[in-house]
């Protein structure tokens, strides 16, 4: 006799799990695609992205004059 | 040990629901019709998303909301459990408890309110989290216990999901948008007064005061009828501004004649005839009411590809 009696309970477990662990997986993909999208578009984003860019260096930047 | 007492009692027990029951929780056939809806309201914008975009801002709006659905399950409890319609919901069921249902609808609000804010822009989201809102606070948990009205202001929250998909794409609200949000609110009372028409026992036992509890079914039959003749206008009034065309308007003509007619003929019957043929009319006037919304949102939907624009063109629509 198996030590383990498989039970209604266990299966119900088993597709909680597997239906969560999908929709993890799902919302994964989702945001990796969206960063992909989004990295593509390069809509509204900039930074120094490994490359210097003098327009974001406030060191750079002329102070304001003050009246 | 909780496996041995289980074995015992024969009972599903709290906490052990199943994925299905929580997929439940969201009310699956409204998520598909605000997925329907706040995807025409996407596609048929004047400025395209990025199809990945799309696809998130879709699920992201659907999942705000089947999370007003759990929250209104878990709200709702007490009178779902009352009626035969609502009574094999996870909650009054004890597949699920009311604090988990409490738990998954505060949570899936805040994840699609942000992930839709982060995938499109902030107005879709604070349109999203209004809606949210809207239909978990002043629908449930104000209008639906308080006035015969109920169904009439509560359902601007079904109406909501065009415009946020609109918006989503657009970053904006427009006339086409409200319009969009106008046919869904004006659609819902006759719909939703059909359907308590033929189950009315529920909502007289659960005591909500819907208009055939409250005012009667005499007086819903009239309320039908106007309310559909308020709604001609608007669903055709649609077909002559830019999300609409000369097939939205032929589609228009034809489910309209046909809702007028059903609501005209739910208005002349009277119980006694209602109740022989087992509201016979009512329920294919609320069947009706489904293929309406579909297919005007379906219409809409072909007006925006080239081969509707084609057509127009042809038969002079935009000259």
């Amino acid at each position: 006799m198996a030590l383990h009696r498989e039970h209604d309970l266990h299966r119900r477990r088993w597709g909680r799990n597997l239906g969560l662990g999908l929709t993890l997986g799902a919302f994964i993909a989702l945001v990796f695609g969206l960063t992909i999208a989004k990295v593509q578009n390069g809509s509204q984003m900039q930074g120094y992205d490994h490359s210097y860019q003098p327009e974001l260096d406030s060191a750079t930047q002329t102070p304001r004059a003050t009246p | 040990m909780s496996d041995i007492r289980a074995d015992f009692t024969g009972q599903t027990g709290t906490g052990d629901a199943g994925f299905g029951d929580y997929v439940q929780l969201l009310k699956p056939r409204v998520m598909s019709l605000v997925v329907f809806t706040a995807m025409v309201g996407l596609l048929v914008a004047p400025v395209g998303l990025h199809p990945i975009e799309t696809l998130a801002a879709i699920i992201f709006i659907a999942l705000g909301g089947g999370a007003s659905g759990a929250l209104n399950m878990w709200w709702d409890a007490d009178i779902d459990a009352v009626m035969r319609r609502t009574a094999k919901r996870p909650v009054p069921s004890g597949a699920v408890q009311a604090g988990e249902a409490l738990a998954l609808g505060l949570g899936l609000s805040g994840i699609s309110v942000v992930m839709l804010g982060l995938a499109t822009n902030l107005l879709a989201a604070g349109l999203l989290a209004f809606t949210i809102f809207f239909y978990a606070v002043i629908y449930t948990m104000w209008l639906k216990r308080a006035t015969p009205q109920n169904i009439v202001i509560g359902g601007a929250a079904g109406a909501f999901p065009p415009m946020i998909g609109w918006a989503a794409a657009t970053g904006s609200i427009s006339l086409e948008s409200v319009l969009m949000f106008a046919l869904i609110f004006m659609w819902t009372p006759p719909h939703f007064w059909a359907l308590a028409l033929f189950m009315n026992d529920d909502y007289d036992k659960a005591k909500v005061p819907m208009l055939t509890v409250t005012h009667g079914r005499r007086a819903t039959r009239a309320h039908i009828l106007v309310y559909t003749v308020a709604l001609v206008p608007v669903a055709l009034g649609t077909a002559f501004t830019a999300i609409g065309g000369p097939i939205y308007l032929a589609v228009s003509l034809v489910l309209n004649a046909l809702f007028l007619l059903g609501a005209w003929r739910i208005w002349r019957r009277d119980e006694d005839t209602a109740r022989a043929d087992h509201y016979a009319v009512e329920k294919s006037v609320f069947k009706l009411s489904l293929a309406w919304l579909f297919l005007h949102f379906t219409a809409i939907l072909i007006e925006a590809t080239p081969w509707a624009h084609a057509l127009a063109r042809l038969i002079g629509w935009e000259g």
